[in-house]
């Protein structure tokens, strides 16, 4: 363990939050002059591994060694006066202000007064710039810059305010195109030569095999494993992503596979071309009633996208889509939810509950959004509700009038169900239903998202975990760059579906 | 005046708008503030013939020396993101308290230092409570500004006149401009005319002033970024104080008296000002330079009303307001625009 | 330790801390001046500073309930001062019996004639509040300025429009059917206290008895959610500025009709800060969600209660300015979270440090 190249390490750490572990005995190294990919899907640990390397949050257990001493990090201030620094996707600089402030702005020349000397700050800046292979008019305003430059700018004023050692790049390339990623990589190799450690988040796979030298996978808070790129084939970092071999097969088994048979009925939604330009290209699906159709893809993939795009939560620009042979002309959540449409986003904190609110208001909310201002649901009516629900799903809870933050994260996802079961929809939209929820929580929900197709409803089961979406859906759609790159009925293998994920091989 | 409206010829225009253009599109509040100005200043000349005299402008920097120097310090506050709505109250607490003090015999030497760091310590209370409690900046110097007038109050409920030689002195004496007869202006709108050149210097060209910038953008950021945020804030409204007990001073001179009533809903005219001068109330963008239009155009209405007679004296309010709400969507447009252009 | 539910219940419910306020200054008044509760009967009704605390209070009380829902919604409203000096121009002007520049006597400026019939006079004043409400809700919902930006263009305009609307004249009112309203008397209690009465309830049944209430602290709470529950957010901003409009023009009819006169630039003059911290009281968040009309009415009849005591004790009328900013400040301590946890950092610094010590 005592390797001289290592320049950050991480060991046994462990961090849970209230109702769900996010970390468990997770030990990770960086080398200087070293590219490492660090992998998972949603929700298996990423983000709070570096949360905790960066001092957003602290570990409750493991230590943390830079430079072959332990050290503590308090903040992300302070990981950056040690050198370790981050570039996040949104950059942290101010817009407002010129590139060269941005990159020197606290360690700016001065002359008499304390005046800044602009003319040497700008030299100084368009030089650190240049030593990346950047050459720009740094007088500028950095919102005038496209991302790509402002990620550079980002990485500038680290290497130059706090002469960083590690770098850590969180989803650097999700919002660049071909030519920007092309030049971050250069810079990302440049700083390799110059040896320095670069963590590279991305969900990317083609990218991970351009620049990574190696590769750390996290599922569900554990370590899968570190590997050098050239010894983890493309295939099997997916399947180690994706869990196939998960151990909790056995919790999970109880729920009855139900997908033999595609059901022949009534088509209920229709999408032809639906698109939208930047998010998704335009894409054909058809969903019928009593159906679960399961949406495999990878983060970054277009399922969100998609979700967000039938029920309403953005326009499209590109097709229309229909539902029960009706062409539907206005896009806004009120008019999925009036057209028998619901959808539990992926973001359940922020998008789904209302945690300051009890479970009752929380549950009756969509129903009452369609009922309007004044078709008020009397408080019985409402507790009748909640009651019905809570007692269907099974959520654990003292009473309706809890709040609704204060439960667990699978509870969470129950009310939120219970919310869109409430309102009686025809189909059902489920972005990430069974992320960050325990095993238990996991099991219910996809035995009910298969109970849900036998009353005849119908369901968009998306979802990172492959082995759930096969064993809930009645066909799968594989999506691959915001495309539509499969379908296929639901006995399909993983191995199908993880080479068509993966792309080009 | 109107010879600065065509710098450009056509030709020439032509050869630099690709240089031009960004200038226009990161400058064009700031420039169409200077132009209303000139237009309505020169317009207004045209209707009144009165108004063409040198002294008529020189007027603006008299009448207008204490709404500059709080809209001076206001600007730093509203680039930041926040407001200060206490400055009118502690610019009246200063004339009452200067004119007692004066009054009981202490001298001017003691009394204009001890009321700037009144000003100066009301800022700093209010800009910790801002920023340590989270307390909105509106709601924390709606409560400075009751707080300011009440101890007004307190001091004297009357208008006590202020006697003092010095301040006399200061009241009458007239610094004439050069090369321009008769045109004269008082040592106070010099004190202005310092403040606001201290303040670009600030703005421009220290760390203080772009950390500033920094904060009101993406006050995260500049966290993040290792800036001094928490002094930076605090040393922001402390400056807003000391601005305001500064022209709380100048009030008194001009007026030699103080009154604990003085100058209501005088921040409005501030805070109307700053935003009519290019600086988004959303923070981070925007200058001291046009905070100094800003006055000018408030002080032009009024003397428009003053040369008109017939109009009368609230149209200066609904006339700053409209044209408040008019800067506000001509930034929003620019803002938007240099973001679709970058 | 354990506490009874009964009592739980009642420590839980939204009144009580502005009830426990209210509590505690007349407790303060019960030990330094307890002239304060005498109350007396004259010419068939109540009179005493209890009811002067009530009679002077329904506008703010009025006002609060606006600015409840507003601050609900996650914004504020800082124009209410402007809309009550709008709304009282309205009234004063329509009874004027010689409207506009036209050269009048004294004796027919002073005589108990409207020139409007008092129904339309009072429709005119609501009209105009709602009107302005709606400007307000129109820039926040439709152009998306930031509320204390939107509010604050009429804060400064307002004023203007009032004198406008009295051509710049302090207008006295003689038409004495229109003082009732501030000063008239229905079975002993101050006609302000029904008016109070009614709005309060009528609003609390609209918003309790339908969804709106709940769509409000939603949007407060979470916009995003509630978004994506199909809730249009918009009309829900709309109808709280529109709201607190149609409070602000009553809060006006009741004030100039109690001064007998409207001053376009002082009636109703810091009512934004007074009915903020009557919200603050009330414990509405300043961050929106959770809301209690009837709390911020006590809010609004604390701030009252103790301007009175403070007269009662000998605090001149001007110095309580200063002494309602401490209130703020104090109120101010006690709902912010920051405040709150700084204290127990301190608390578990000491304790830290009584560890080392050990």
């Amino acid at each position: 363990m005592d390797d001289p190249k290592v320049i950050l390490s991480a060991k046994g750490i462990t961090k849970s939050f209230p109702g769900v572990t996010a970390l468990e005995d997770v030990d990770f190294s960086l080398r200087r002059g070293e590219i490492h990919a660090l992998m998972g899907e949603n929700g298996a640990g990423k983000s709070t591994l570096i949360k905790i390397i960066t001092g957003v949050e602290h570990a409750d257990r493991g230590t943390l060694e830079y430079d072959g001493r332990q050290i503590e990090v308090h903040s992300p201030l302070h990981a950056q006066q040690i050198g370790i620094s981050t570039v996040y996707q949104e950059v942290n600089l101010c817009t407002n202000i010129s590139v060269a402030e941005n990159i020197m702005l606290g360690r700016e020349p001065q002359t008499w007064f304390g005046a800044i000397h602009w003319r040497k700050m700008n030299r100084l800046a368009a030089d650190a710039l240049h030593r990346l292979g950047i050459d720009i008019d740094v007088t500028r305003p950095l919102g005038s810059y496209s991302v790509a430059i402002q990620q550079m700018v980002a990485i500038a004023r680290s290497l130059e305010i706090s002469s960083a050692q590690v770098l850590i790049l969180d989803e650097p390339t999700s919002s660049l195109d071909v030519h920007e990623t092309r030049q971050l990589f250069d810079v990302m190799l440049r700083l390799k030569e110059q040896g320095i450690g670069i963590i590279f988040i991305t969900h990317f796979l083609d990218q991970v095999y351009q620049v990574a030298d190696r590769i750390t996978v996290l599922r569900n808070g554990r370590l899968v494993g570190t590997y050098p790129t050239e010894m983890l084939p493309r295939i099997q970092l997916i399947a180690s992503m994706l869990g196939r071999s998960s151990t909790d097969l056995e919790e999970v088994s109880r729920v009855k596979f139900h997908r033999e048979t595609t059901p022949q009925n009534g088509k209920l939604l229709e999408l032809h071309g639906l698109g939208r330009k930047g998010s998704l290209e335009p894409i054909d699906l058809e969903l019928r009633s009593s159906e679960v159709v399961g949406i495999a893809g990878l983060l970054g993939s277009g399922r969100t996208e998609m979700a967000n795009l039938i029920f309403g939560i953005d326009s499209p620009d590109l097709g229309f889509m229909t539902i029960e042979e009706k062409k539907v002309t206005r896009f806004s959540p009120l008019e999925s939810i009036n057209a028998g449409v619901g959808l539990c986003p992926e973001n359940r904190k922020e998008e789904g509950i209302v945690g300051d609110m009890t479970l009752r208001e929380n549950i009756i909310l969509a129903l009452q959004a369609r009922l309007g201002w004044f078709k008020h649901l009397s408080h019985a009516r409402q507790d009748e509700i909640a009651s019905h629900f809570i007692q269907v799903l099974g959520i654990v809870t003292p009473s309706a009038d809890q709040l609704v933050k204060n439960l667990s994260g699978g509870n969470q996802q129950k009310v939120i169900l219970a919310r869109w079961l409430a309102t009686n929809p025809q189909v059902l939209i489920l972005d990430e239903p069974t992320r960050g929820i325990d095993v238990g929580a996991k099991a219910e929900i996809q035995r009910l998202v298969l109970e849900l197709a036998e009353e005849g409803k119908s369901c968009i089961f998306i979802s990172s975990e492959l082995e759930e979406v096969m064993r809930c859906s009645h066909r799968i759609v594989v999506l691959r760059d915001r495309k539509k790159a499969a379908e296929f009925p639901g006995n399909v293998d993983d191995e199908t579906i993880m080479k068509t994920m993966a792309g080009n091989l | 005046m109107a010879s600065q409206t065509d710098v450009f010829s056509p030709t020439r225009a032509e050869h630099l708008w690709l240089r031009v253009r960004p200038f226009l599109l990161n400058n064009g509040p700031l420039l169409i503030t200077i132009l209303v100005f000139i237009l309505g200043y020169t317009l207004a000349g045209l209707v009144y013939p009165n108004m063409q005299k040198p002294q008529v402008f020189f007027n603006l920097f008299i009448n207008n020396a204490s709404l500059l120097i709080i809209s001076i310090g206001m600007t730093f506050v509203v680039l930041l993101k926040g407001i200060d709505l206490s400055v009118a109250s502690v610019l009246a607490l200063t004339t009452i308290a200067s004119a007692v003090l004066l009054k009981n015999g202490m001298s001017p030497a003691l009394v204009i230092p001890l009321m700037l760091l009144m000003g100066i310590t009301f800022g700093f209370v209010m800009g910790s409570i801002h920023h340590y409690l989270k307390v909105e900046s509106f709601i924390v110097t709606l409560m400075g500004s009751f707080f300011a007038r009440g101890m007004g109050a307190i001091i004297s409920n009357l208008s006590v006149t202020i006697n003092d030689p010095f301040y006399r002195a200061l009241a009458l004496t007239q610094i004439p401009i050069p090369l321009i007869p008769k045109a004269y202006v008082y040592p106070y709108s010099i004190v202005a005319i310092v403040l606001l050149l201290v303040a670009i210097y600030l703005a421009f060209f220290t760390r203080f002033g772009r950390t500033v910038y920094a904060i009101g953008n993406n006050e995260q950021s500049a966290m993040l970024m290792g800036l001094p945020v928490a002094r930076t804030k605090i040393i922001v409204y402390s400056f807003s104080g000391f601005c305001s007990a500064l022209a709380g001073i100048v009030f008194s001179i001009s007026l030699s008296s103080g009154y604990g009533y003085y100058a209501p809903a005088m921040e409005m005219d501030a805070i109307a000002s700053v935003v009519m001068g290019g600086t988004l109330l959303t923070g981070g963008v925007g200058n001291v330079i046009g905070t100094l239009f800003g006055v000018l155009i408030n002080g032009t209405i009024i003397s428009i009303l003053q040369f008109n007679g017939t109009l009368s004296s609230w149209w200066t309010k609904i006339a700053v307001g409209v044209l408040t709400l008019a800067f506000i969507g001509i930034q929003s447009t620019f803002y938007s625009r240099r973001k679709r252009v970058g | 330790m354990k506490k009874s539910p009964f009592f739980k219940q009642i420590r839980e419910s939204r009144l009580f801390w502005p009830v426990v306020a209210l509590g505690l200054i007349f407790l303060f008044d019960a030990i330094y001046a307890p002239d304060f509760f005498k109350i007396g009967v004259l010419d068939g009704h109540l009179y005493g500073n209890l009811i002067v605390v009530l009679n002077d209070g329904a506008p703010l009380a009025l006002v609060a309930m606006g600015m409840t829902l507003v601050i609900a919604t996650g914004g504020v409203d800082l124009s209410v001062g402007a809309v009550i000096a709008i709304s009282a121009a309205m009234g004063a002007v329509l009874i004027n019996p010689a409207l506009g520049n036209q050269l009048i006597t004294n004796d027919i400026l002073t005589a108990n004639k409207t020139n409007t019939p008092l129904g339309i006079i009072i429709l005119a004043d609501l009209a105009a509040g709602t009107l302005c409400g709606l400007w307000n809700g129109f820039l926040v919902s439709r152009a998306r300025i930031q509320p204390m930006v939107a509010t604050l263009i009429l804060m400064v305009a307002g004023r203007g429009i009032a004198q406008l609307i009295t051509n710049g004249q302090i207008m006295t009112i003689y038409y004495t059917p229109y003082f009732w309203f501030g000063n008239g008397f229905i079975l002993g209690l101050p006609v302000s206290v029904y008016i109070v009465g009614v709005v309060l309830l009528l609003a609390t049944l609209l918003v309790r008895k339908t969804s709106i209430g709940m769509f409000i602290e939603a949007v407060g709470l979470n916009p995003k959610s509630t978004f994506y529950s199909g809730i249009n957010e918009k009309n829900i901003k709309l109808f709280a500025y529109t709201f607190c409009g149609f409070c602000g023009a009553i809060a006006g009819l009741i004030l100039s009709s109690y001064v007998k006169s409207a001053d376009a630039n002082n009636i109703g003059l810091s009512y934004e800060l007074d009915a903020i911290l009557a919200v603050a009281i009330g414990g509405t968040s300043m961050q929106g969600g959770r809301f209690s009309l009837s709390a911020s009415v006590v809010g609004a009849l604390v701030i009252w209660a103790f301007t009175l005591t403070m007269y009662t004790v000998g605090v001149p009328a001007d110095a309580l300015k200063a002494a309602k900013a401490l209130l703020v400040l104090v109120v101010i301590l006690m709902y912010s979270n920051q405040a709150r946890t700084l204290l127990t950092r301190l608390a578990e610094r000491k304790g830290a440090q009584h560890g080392i010590a050990d």
